[in-house]
């Protein structure tokens, strides 16, 4: 059986423990995290076994793998560490703070074998798995635009100021928010190579941006826009949709329900000319413990396979994620 | 319990396949008066329980229900807490700390932070029992016989195997309100096992159960082979597999199961309401002559 510890028992942590405890294919060796409340209530209710250092953690339980759900200014140098220690890692998202750390990390876990997975889940919902495969499959024509949107309502008052609120520690709508949509549209499209022209509005918080409008263009020549604001609270919790403009034909998707237009017959097997509508409840496949969403369980399934060699490392590994980063570090440099 | 239960996603804009489908809901639920009507509409076909997340306008809809007492002197309403959103949004802005410090009453939680002391089971448990007390103030003087914890609750506990906090929700809610605790999850299989071991005997428990096996998780046949064996009283919720199943044939398919308690939907016009009740009173009355 895998062996799993955790790093940062926070919002995402808790949720992958959770997960990771209801599947009966891993065994959980050791968590780890900083808050005492935490830890208490872990090592009390749960029975897990806890630690506030990590070193400590992997020197004792010598996991096979680890998942990595700290702030993001941490990851480099705990996941930097992990790698030369040979083990397998599931990172939170977003994956660096800058590009060059990314980069440097990529190389390592390529040199040191090891399955390397970073938490974009959005690719494991059943819709947008629908829509990759439609855009790689040619029937929308050229895809020669995209829209990007993502909306939700996280800060909606002047607060006070956490790690969310510090550009140095990862915070902002950019890094933090839109990375989602941009890592899907890298996957979905073309890797995002310029950007054209970039507003970062920043409408409660003081020092960071919480609305990210961006026209970029990506390696393959289509350009896009990108509509990111998570000061919006018409929306329940956050609300991704992503639009692909074609010669032969039109897709709007969110993760609930996808809608594509064709021009012609015959497009796409199980598609007609003109309007077709899929829901979530078609494409998604059901998982063995359920939290939050298929996708969570999903993407960590996927993980634990990988480990074991069952499927290939290729569904958001560090590279792609690495991609994203580059991303956001030249759409930022675009609105300066 | 009731057989059938009225819910009340369709009032805020929670929609399993449709995030148009829910700007409409929430465009046409933004007065009060029109979740009323509805839930009048409901009553006039002799649906009495409303269950309902703790969302803030719910305590609006409690004051209306307080002020005609005439009107609603059979009205139950099955409380489920907490209403997710508010405290996972705050979590990503305010961290696991700073959303218990903000939602949290009294000084209880500053005086925990002070100094690097050990927490105690029981202080888990009055962290609970304060934040029960909180969400459940806004029904003062309504009948609430079930109150529920929410399935993100239960399953995140579920999953990190907090189980004897599940079995304090339990009994807390039976000592303070005089009520019986219920359990919304959709891992029932799982969480049936542990809470029997827990000596918990014939729960409360609401889950997804439906033809298409949409959030069943393990498999329908593993749903199915429960409600056949195990003592449990069974809500069925989300029993059009979010749409994805006609109106009779879910219908039909969940009438047919042994063990299922009651049967809740929501809808948001009085001809669904009539239409998925009457299939439930006729496959019932079926089932009863078969």
């Amino acid at each position: 059986m895998l062996k799993i510890a955790l790093i940062g028992a926070g919002k995402m942590g808790l949720s992958h423990l959770a997960i990771l405890g209801g599947y009966a294919t891993t065994d959980i060796v050791g968590v780890c995290d900083t808050s005492k409340m935490v830890t208490d209530f872990l090592t009390k209710q749960g029975g897990f076994n806890c630690f506030s250092d990590y070193k400590k953690m992997i020197a004792e339980t010598k996991p096979d793998a680890v998942v990595v759900a700290v702030p993001t200014k941490f990851h480099y140098s705990i996941i930097k560490d992990l790698l030369e220690n040979g083990i397998h890692i599931f990172a939170e998202k977003p994956f660096c703070l800058t590009y060059e750390q990314s980069e440097e990390l990529v190389k390592l876990a390529t040199q040191k074998n090891v399955v390397n997975q970073v938490g974009y889940h959005n690719k494991f919902i059943g819709t947008f798995r629908e829509v990759k495969r439609i855009a790689q499959s040619g029937a929308l024509g050229d895809i020669y635009h995209f829209i990007g949107e993502s909306y939700g309502p996280v800060v909606l008052k002047k607060k006070a100021d956490t790690w969310r609120s510090d550009p140095a520690e990862g915070g902002g709508c950019l890094l933090d928010y839109a990375s989602h949509v941009i890592d899907l549209l890298n996957d979905i499209v073309s890797p995002i190579q310029s950007a054209k022209g970039t507003l970062l509005k920043s409408v409660y918080s003081g020092q960071v941006e919480d609305a990210v409008y961006s026209l970029v263009e990506t390696q393959s020549g289509q350009s896009g826009l990108l509509s990111v604001n998570w000061s919006d609270d018409t929306h329940r919790k956050m609300s991704t949709s992503i639009t692909l403009i074609g010669t032969k034909g039109k897709l709007i998707s969110d993760a609930n329900e996808l809608k594509v237009f064709f021009r012609e017959e015959n497009a796409l097997d199980k598609y007609v000319k003109g309007w077709n509508v899929k829901y979530i409840t078609d494409l998604q496949e059901g998982v063995d413990f359920y939290l939050r969403g298929e996708e969570y369980s999903s993407q960590l399934d996927y993980f634990v396979k990988a480990c074991e060699r069952k499927v290939p490392n290729t569904i958001n590994n560090f590279a792609s994620a690495a991609n994203t980063d580059k991303a956001i570090s030249i759409i930022r440099k675009n609105s300066k | 319990m009731e057989r059938i239960l009225f819910g009340d996603n369709q009032f805020f804009a929670v929609n399993h396949i449709s995030d148009e489908k829910s700007r409409a809901q929430s465009i046409k639920f933004k007065d009060d008066s029109a979740i009323i009507k509805v839930l009048d509409d409901a009553m006039a076909t002799g649906i009495n329980t409303f269950m309902c997340t703790t969302h803030d306008r719910i305590a609006n809809i409690c004051d209306i229900i307080r002020a005609n007492p005439e009107k609603y002197k059979n009205y139950k309403i099955f409380p489920c807490m907490p209403y997710a959103h508010k405290y996972a949004n705050a979590v990503t802005e305010l961290g696991i700390a700073g959303t218990l410090k903000q939602y949290v009453p009294g000084n209880f939680f500053g005086s925990l932070f002070k100094g690097g002391m050990a927490y105690l089971s029981k202080d888990y448990e009055s962290i609970m029992e304060l934040m029960i007390d909180a969400e459940m103030k806004m029904f003062k003087g309504i009948n609430t016989p079930v109150i529920f914890l929410q399935n993100v609750i239960t399953d995140l506990l579920l999953g990190l195997r907090a189980v004897d906090v599940l079995v304090a929700f339990h009994a807390y809610i039976k000592k303070k309100y005089n009520a019986e605790a219920g359990f919304i999850t959709m891992n029932m299989p799982k969480l049936l096992a542990v809470l029997e071991a827990k000596g918990i005997e014939n729960p409360i428990i609401c889950a997804s159960i439906n033809k298409a096996g949409f959030r069943m998780s393990g498999g329908k046949a593993v749903y199915e082979e429960v409600l056949k064996t195990k003592k449990v009283r069974v809500i069925a919720m989300q029993v059009l597999g979010g749409g994805a199943i006609h109106p009779k044939e879910a219908i039909e398919y969940v009438c047919g199961l042994p063990n299922i308690e009651s049967i809740l939907f929501g809808a948001s016009s009085k001809i669904n309401i009539d239409n998925t009740s009457a299939f439930i009173h006729h496959f019932d009355a079926q089932n009863k002559i078969s």
